[in-house]
C-alpha cells in the first residue's frame, strides 16, 4: 500500500497556477476534487461484515471524517456501492439491480471475503464474488476487515474519484467493460 | 433422566402399543423412534397429556442416512420441551425415499411452519396439510434438494474450479 | 370504475414492497405488506438471502473447523456460539473441562451478551430517532472488541476458544481492559437509559406496539429475551446450566406485555446482570489450567507444536480429523443473544459430523412477524423488527 493514499483531505490542492487572487487548474481536478470528498456511500450491507460496517461508521472510527457520512440508501443518488457481506445467488439479481439504478458516475467497493469471492462459503448457494455480476473498483481483504482497512478502502476509492477523466464513463473502454457483465 | 424415559414409553406404549419401535437415552435426552404414521397423533398426545404436557417444539430436523435399508433411509427429528418440569424427549422417526409424506404439525405449533418448509427444502419432505409448503432458504428455481447426501457441497456449475488448479 | 353500490362498500388495499433492501429492516429481509393506509393488514414474509448452507458445509468440515462457520451465525454475539458449539463436541466425547476454563467463557460469553444487546437497545433507539444513543454506547462496544482482540486476535468473528478450553490464558492486558470495562461501563449505560428509558417520545413509540401473548410466544417457539418480555423466565443458563453457571447469582428479568419496550427493557436489564455475572467470575475465578488434558482433541500450543513430536503427532491428526469421535447422537444448547441456540449433532465416528442442525432462535422466532404487525402501523413494524433482533446470519444460516 503506497502512503499517498492518504493524501488526500480537504486541504488537498491539486496542481495548477496559482498568483495573487487567482488559481487555475483544469476542470478535471476540480470535479475530482469535489466528488472524491463528497462521496454518497450507498450501504449495502447484509451480513457479519455490514455489522464492522456500522463500528466503521459510529463515534469510534467515524466515516465522517472522510467526508462520507451521508449514507444513501437510494441507489439514484449515490455515488459508491458499498456491499458488505455475503452475497447468495437469491440476492445476486436485487444486487445488480441496484448497481444498475444508480446513476454516473459510480463506483463499488467490495467489502470483506465473501464479497469478493464467496469466502468461506463455497457453496451451492452462495454466489462467488460479486465480480461476477457487477465490475468492482477496490476490494477489500479480510473476514471481516477491520473498520481501518475500510477507511482505507474508501481513500483508495477517494484516490478513484479523484484522479478520474471527467469523460471516462463516455468512453468506448468503459461501455464494453459494461457490456461485459451485460449491462447497458 | 432415564426415569423420563421409563414414564414417556409407558405412557406411549399404553396409547400406541407397538408403534414405539425403539427408546433409549442418547446422553441426557430421551429417544423414541416411532412409527412414521403414528408421529403426528403421538406429538399431539405428548402434548395434550396432562402429566407429560411437552408444550414447546424446541426444534425439528431432517435426517438422510443412505447406509440404512431403503425403508428408513430418511429420518425425521422432533424435540419436545416441557418448560416446567423441564423435561426434553426427542422422537424419530425413519422412513423410504419414495414415501417422503409427512402429516404437518403446523396445526399443533404454529412454529412448526417454517421448520417444516426448511426441511422441504433441504430434503424434499413432503409435509401433508402445511398451509404454504414452498421452499424457504433456496430460490424457487432449485430442482434438487440440497442437503441430501448425493449432492456436493459445491456449487455443480461453476466453471473455474478445474482440477488442475485445486490439486485433486 | 364501475360504480355499483358494492364497490363502495369493498376496501381497497394497497401492496408495498419493504425490503430486501430497505434502510430500515437493518439486514436483508423482505416484507410485502398488504395495506389499508397506514394500518397493516396481512404480510408475507421472504427470507433466505443470505442462504449459506451452514448445515450442509458443516457435514464437510472437522469438528475444529467448524467453530469459523458458528462464528457467523449470530455475528453480534459470536463468542456464544463458539462456545456452545464447543460444548457440544465437548458433550459428546465425554470431556470434563477445568473449572478455570469454564469461568474464562463465562466471562467472555457474558461480555458478548452485552455487545449483542447494544446493538439490539441503540438500533431501537435509533428507529425511534435517537442517534446520539447509539453513537455513545457504541464507544463501549469497541471496548469489548479491544477486550476480545487482546485474547484471541479477532474482534467480530472471534473463533474464540478450543474443543477442550481455551486457547490461552488472559493476558495482564486482557484483565487490564476488563477492569477498565468494568469500571466504566455502568457510568455509560446509565447515561444510556437515563436518555432513553423515561423519554416520553420513546416511551410513546414503544409501549403496546408489537405486543405478543405468552402462549402465542411459546407457540411460536420463541427463547429469549422475546419470549422473557412476554412473561415466561425460561432461561437455558438456569434451566440447564452449562458452563458452571450454577456458582452465579443473577436474575432473570421478565417483561409483562411482551410489547416492544418490554423486549428493550429485558435487554437493558440483562447486561446489567451480565456485568454481575462478570464481576463475580472476575473475582472467584479459580487457578489452574486453561484447558482439559484432552491431546486427542485440544490443538496443541504452537510452541510444542514445533518442538516437540508428540505435540506435532497430535496437531496433524487433529488437523488432518484423524482422531476417533465416538458415534452418537447430542443436543446441547447455550442461551445465546436471541434465544436457545441449540446444536444437534450426529456422529457416525468420521472426521465431519454425519449431520449439525442449529437450532437458531431468530429462525424460528421470525416466523411470528406477520402476526405482531398485523393491525399496527407501518411505522411500528420496523419497530417492531428491530426490537426482536433479527440477525439474517442466523435467521438464513
Ligand atoms: S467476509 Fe467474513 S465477516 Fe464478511 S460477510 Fe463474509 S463471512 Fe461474514
Amino acid at each position: 500500500m503506497s502512503t499517498t493514499a492518504i493524501d488526500i483531505h480537504p486541504s488537498y490542492q491539486p496542481e495548477g497556477l496559482e498568483g495573487q487572487g487567482f488559481f487555475a487548474t483544469s476542470l478535471d481536478k476540480v470535479v475530482g476534487l469535489a466528488r472524491a470528498n463528497s462521496l454518497w456511500p450507498l450501504p449495502f450491507a447484509t451480513s457479519c461484515c455490514g455489522i464492522e460496517f456500522m463500528a466503521t461508521m459510529a463515534s469510534h472510527y467515524d466515516l465522517a471524517r472522510f467526508g462520507s457520512e451521508r449514507l444513501s440508501f437510494s441507489p439514484r443518488q449515490a455515488d459508491l456501492l458499498m456491499v458488505m457481506g455475503t452475497i447468495s445467488k437469491k440476492m445476486g439479481p436485487i444486487l445488480r439491480q441496484v448497481y444498475e439504478q444508480m446513476a454516473e458516475p459510480k463506483w463499488v467497493l467490495s467489502m470483506g471475503a465473501c464479497a469478493s469471492s464467496g469466502g468461506i462459503f463455497d457453496t451451492y448457494s452462495v454466489l462467488q464474488g460479486i465480480d461476477r455480476i457487477i465490475p468492482v473498483d477496490v476490494y477489500i481483504p479480510g473476514c471481516p476487515p477491520r473498520p481501518e482497512q475500510v477507511l482505507d478502502g474508501i481513500l483508495q476509492i477517494q484516490k478513484l474519484a479523484e484522479s478520474e477523466e471527467r469523460r471516462r464513463r463516455e468512453s468506448p473502454e468503459y461501455k464494453a467493460l459494461l457490456a461485459q457483465y451485460g449491462i447497458e | 433422566m432415564s426415569e423420563l424415559l421409563e414414564i414417556v414409553k409407558n405412557k406411549l406404549q399404553d396409547k400406541f402399543g407397538d408403534a414405539v419401535l425403539a427408546s433409549e437415552m442418547h446422553y441426557d435426552f430421551p429417544v423414541f423412534i416411532l412409527k412414521k404414521e403414528l408421529v403426528k397423533e403421538a406429538l399431539k398426545f405428548l402434548k395434550e397429556d396432562a402429566e407429560l404436557n411437552f408444550h414447546f417444539l424446541t426444534t425439528m430436523c431432517g435426517l438422510h442416512h443412505p447406509e440404512n435399508p431403503a425403508e428408513s433411509e430418511f429420518g425425521l427429528m422432533y424435540q419436545l420441551h416441557n418448560m416446567p418440569k423441564n423435561w426434553r424427549i426427542r422422537i424419530k422417526t425413519f422412513m423410504s425415499r419414495e414415501n417422503l409424506d409427512m402429516l404437518t404439525v403446523t396445526d399443533v405449533w404454529k412454529t412448526a411452519g417454517w421448520m417444516e418448509r426448511q426441511e422441504f427444502d433441504f430434503f424434499g419432505f413432503n409435509f401433508v396439510g402445511h398451509p404454504n409448503l414452498k421452499r424457504i432458504l433456496n430460490m424457487d428455481e432449485m430442482n434438487y434438494f440440497p442437503m441430501r447426501k448425493e449432492y456436493p457441497l459445491e456449487d455443480m456449475q461453476r466453471d473455474d474450479k478445474n482440477d488442475k488448479m485445486f490439486g485433486r | 370504475m364501475n360504480a355499483t353500490s358494492s364497490t363502495y362498500d369493498e376496501k381497497q388495499y394497497s401492496t408495498l414492497n419493504l425490503g430486501p433492501t430497505h434502510p430500515a429492516t437493518h439486514g436483508i429481509f423482505q416484507n410485502i405488506l398488504t395495506m389499508d393506509g397506514e394500518m397493516i393488514v396481512d404480510s408475507v414474509s421472504t427470507v433466505g438471502y443470505i442462504h449459506r448452507a451452514f448445515e450442509k458445509l458443516a457435514e464437510h468440515r472437522p469438528y475444529n473447523q467448524i467453530t469459523p462457520i458458528t462464528d457467523r451465525l449470530n455475528y453480534c454475539s459470536s463468542p456464544i456460539n463458539n462456545m456452545g458449539w464447543h460444548m457440544t463436541v465437548e458433550k459428546l466425547i465425554g470431556a470434563e473441562i477445568p473449572k478455570r476454563a469454564q469461568y474464562m467463557r463465562v466471562i467472555i460469553m457474558e461480555l458478548s451478551r452485552i455487545a449483542d444487546h447494544i446493538v439490539c437497545d441503540t438500533v431501537i433507539a435509533v428507529d425511534t430517532g435517537a442517534m446520539t444513543g447509539f453513537l455513545h454506547l457504541f464507544q463501549y462496544r469497541e471496548w469489548i472488541y479491544e477486550i476480545f482482540e487482546e485474547i484471541c486476535g479477532a474482534r467480530l468473528t472471534t473463533n474464540i476458544g478450543r474443543i477442550g478450553g481455551m486457547e490461552r490464558d488472559f493476558s495482564p492486558k486482557a484483565w487490564e481492559k476488563l477492569d477498565h470495562f468494568l469500571k466504566n461501563f455502568p457510568t455509560g449505560l446509565r447515561e444510556f437509559q437515563k436518555l432513553v428509558d423515561r423519554n416520553r417520545i420513546f416511551m410513546d413509540r414503544t409501549i403496546n406496539v408489537g405486543g405478543i401473548t405468552v402462549d402465542m410466544a411459546l407457540d411460536y417457539g420463541f427463547t429469549g429475551p422475546n419470549l422473557r418480555a412476554a412473561g415466561v423466565d425460561y432461561d437455558v443458563r438456569v434451566a440447564n446450566p452449562y458452563s458452571s453457571y450454577e456458582d452465579f447469582e443473577f436474575d432473570i428479568p421478565v417483561g409483562t406485555n411482551g410489547d416492544t419496550y418490554d423486549r428493550y427493557m429485558v435487554r437493558m436489564e440483562e447486561m446489567w446482570q451480565s456485568l454481575r455475572i462478570i464481576e463475580q467470575a472476575v473475582k472467584n475465578i479459580p487457578d489452574g489450567a486453561y484447558h482439559a488434558d484432552l491431546p486427542e482433541f485440544y490443538l496443541p500450543e504452537k510452541q510444542d507444536v514445533y518442538n516437540k513430536m508428540e505435540a506435532l503427532i497430535y496437531h496433524f491428526k487433529i488437523v488432518m480429523g484423524e482422531t476417533a469421535v465416538p458415534k452418537g447422537e447430542v443436543y446441547h444448547s447455550v442461551e445465546g443473544g436471541n434465544g436457545e441456540l441449540g446444536f444437534y449433532l450426529v456422529s457416525d465416528g468420521g472426521r465431519q459430523p454425519f449431520r449439525l442442525h442449529f437450532r437458531r432462535p431468530c429462525f424460528i422466532y421470525y416466523q411470528a412477524y406477520p402476526d405482531m404487525i398485523r393491525g399496527g402501523m407501518l411505522s411500528d413494524a420496523i419497530l417492531t423488527m428491530s426490537s426482536m433482533n433479527v440477525i439474517a446470519g442466523e435467521l438464513d444460516a
